[in-house]
């Protein structure tokens, strides 16, 4: 289980563009559920994943991981057992290293990286197995350069990545974002599939409120760093896209934009 | 054929130190400039060894975890206190110059007549007389290649990918839970030993220690890089460290050319600047064309 205690966050504190973003934010996810968070821009979605990853610190309160702190831990110690997937394809692979190598590298997370050889040749059939139901054909590029291919391709690999080696959350930041609307759905299916078969705690924020509402077990809106919408279960089931954007247009509307 | 010889000489033990450079400025992206100062120290250890008559070869790896050392110093200020890249080496730069002065007691150390690599019992014996004045290219030329070889080794090795990685993708190796910090330090120590060992081995066949050795070695050391991977950029079957070894060679080689046709060897830095920036501007104007394309 997840656990956020009161967390503050302000970011430029003591200047003029100082913003309180998070005022006592306590939010609970449990394990194997799949989260999905939507909101506009500035609402906290990214803040409340880079709080979870530890990549910016909390002014105050406490981040648990069942009775465990990991309030003090550093951002690469939590993603140990943590999975991310960004929405720019380029920040989950290595553009210089091929297809391979992107997946040898992933494949020893959690282990050692020791003198040994990174790429092991045994493993090349299992690397084809995994990219092969992704129909994008990077089961006969292994030795491509992740540089030169599409955000989509790389992305799927990202998300691959991400998830090969056995992980406590998956991370998902906008990771469909910046792809186009066919790539995006095979990207959405494809992580549909990987959350279900590895049963992992899932946290995935998106833009695109159809995602929201037909993928996940709950759905959360955030507005101004407040939890304002927070459905489970049945009550989620018979949302609609439609009533969420009403939710989503009003909100808007009541603060002017 | 001396000239020929000296170049072969020189451009490999100077392709040494590029494979360190080629570590920070390409595979890291930290230009740094520690390598000004992590060259004459491996001088000055080596002058100070000999004269006191250590085993020439007990120099190499004694010079070799020196580098490693300053490497990691270099690391620590930019990685543990947060000083920006360029100026931490510049500072360890700085105060390696005091160091190599104190640790050769003064600014010119010569040893003539002591035994070096390329000249004791053991070299004497394996390479023939009548081979004598190519000893010193055997010797370096192995040691090079060595150096290369286990370069090419390491970052075949999953340490090795991290190296590589954290150049290209800082965040993934977040994402798979190591300090990125720490690869960087690694990276930092590698290439500083890779330096200093070169600088042991140019002392060797100079046979003296000079203060000044560290001048402009950082921009030996660019330019070798950047000529090899232009030169070989769509060449596959070229591994990037030999390109750099290959370029060291052909900078050397220009230099030596620069100084046949009139230059004083005074004027040898002003003539790595002026080959160093048309170098730079070849090799930028040919990435702009194909940006355009």
């Amino acid at each position: 289980m997840l656990e956020l205690k009161e967390i503050y966050k302000t970011y430029n504190p003591g200047t003029v563009s100082e913003h309180k973003l998070f005022e006592g934010l306590s939010l609970t996810i449990g394990d194997g559920s799949f989260v999905s968070v939507v909101g506009s821009n500035g609402s906290g979605k990214t803040s409340l994943l880079n709080l979870i990853c530890g990549t910016i610190p909390a002014d105050r309160g406490q981040i648990l991981i069942g009775s465990q702190d990991i309030t003090k831990q550093k951002d690469y110690v939590r993603h140990r057992i943590v999975g991310r997937v960004y929405q720019d394809p380029a920040r989950g692979t290595c553009p210089s290293m091929t297809i391979l190598e992107n997946l040898a590298l992933a494949d020893n997370k959690g282990r050692h990286y020791s003198l040994g050889r990174c790429v092991n040749r045994n493993r090349t059939g299992a690397y084809r197995e995994m990219l092969a139901p992704l129909g994008l054909g990077l089961e006969d590029k292994l030795h491509t350069k992740v540089g030169t291919l599409s955000g989509g391709q790389r992305q799927a690999l990202a998300m691959l990545m991400a998830t090969m080696t056995p992980i406590d959350f998956l991370i998902l930041d906008e990771h469909t974002a910046a792809l186009d609307p066919k790539t995006a759905e095979v990207i959405m299916e494809l992580t549909d599939q990987i959350v279900r078969a590895k049963q992992v705690t899932t946290i995935m924020v998106t833009h695109n409120l159809r995602y929201a509402v037909s993928y996940g077990d709950r759905i959360l809106m955030m507005h101004e760093g407040q939890v304002i919408l927070d459905k489970e279960g049945e009550e989620k089931e018979q949302l609609d896209t439609d009533s969420i954007m009403d939710i989503f247009n009003r909100i808007s509307v009541e603060c002017g934009n | 054929m001396t000239l020929v010889l000296s170049v072969l000489e020189q451009g490999m033990i100077y392709a040494i130190m590029a494979l360190g450079v080629y570590i920070t400025y390409k595979i890291l992206d930290f230009p740094d400039l520690t390598v000004d100062g992590s060259f004459p120290l491996g001088a000055a250890i080596t002058a100070i060894l000999i004269s006191k008559g250590v085993n020439p070869f007990l120099t190499l790896p004694i010079c070799f975890v020196a580098g490693g050392v300053i490497g990691i110093l270099t690391g620590i200020i930019h990685v543990k206190l947060r000083v920006r890249d360029l100026l931490s080496g510049i500072i360890m730069m700085t105060a390696l110059y005091t160091v190599n002065l104190r640790i050769a007691g003064r600014a010119n150390v010569p040893f003539y007549s002591a035994d070096t690599i390329f000249d004791n019992a053991f070299i004497n014996a394996v390479i023939p007389e009548s081979l004598a004045q190519y000893r010193p290219v055997i010797v370096i030329f192995v040691l090079t290649l060595l150096m290369k070889y286990i370069l090419d080794w390491y970052l075949r090795t999953k340490s090795g990918m991290l190296l590589r990685a954290v150049g290209d993708n800082p965040t993934l190796i977040t994402s798979l839970g190591i300090d990125k910090g720490f690869v960087k330090i690694v990276g930092l120590a590698l290439a500083n030993a890779l330096v200093t060992l070169s600088g042991c081995i140019f002392a060797q066949q100079q046979r003296f220690f000079d203060a000044s050795f560290g001048t402009g070695t950082v921009v030996i050391g660019l330019a070798s890089v950047i000529i090899g991977t232009s030169l070989f950029k769509k060449v596959t079957f070229v591994r990037v460290t030999s390109s750099v070894v290959i370029g060291s060679l052909l900078y050397k080689g220009c230099v030596a050319l620069a100084i046949r046709f009139g230059m004083q060897s005074s004027d040898m830095k002003l003539v790595t600047a002026v080959l160093f920036l048309i170098i730079l501007v070849v090799s930028m104007d040919r990435k702009k064309v194909s940006a355009d394309a």
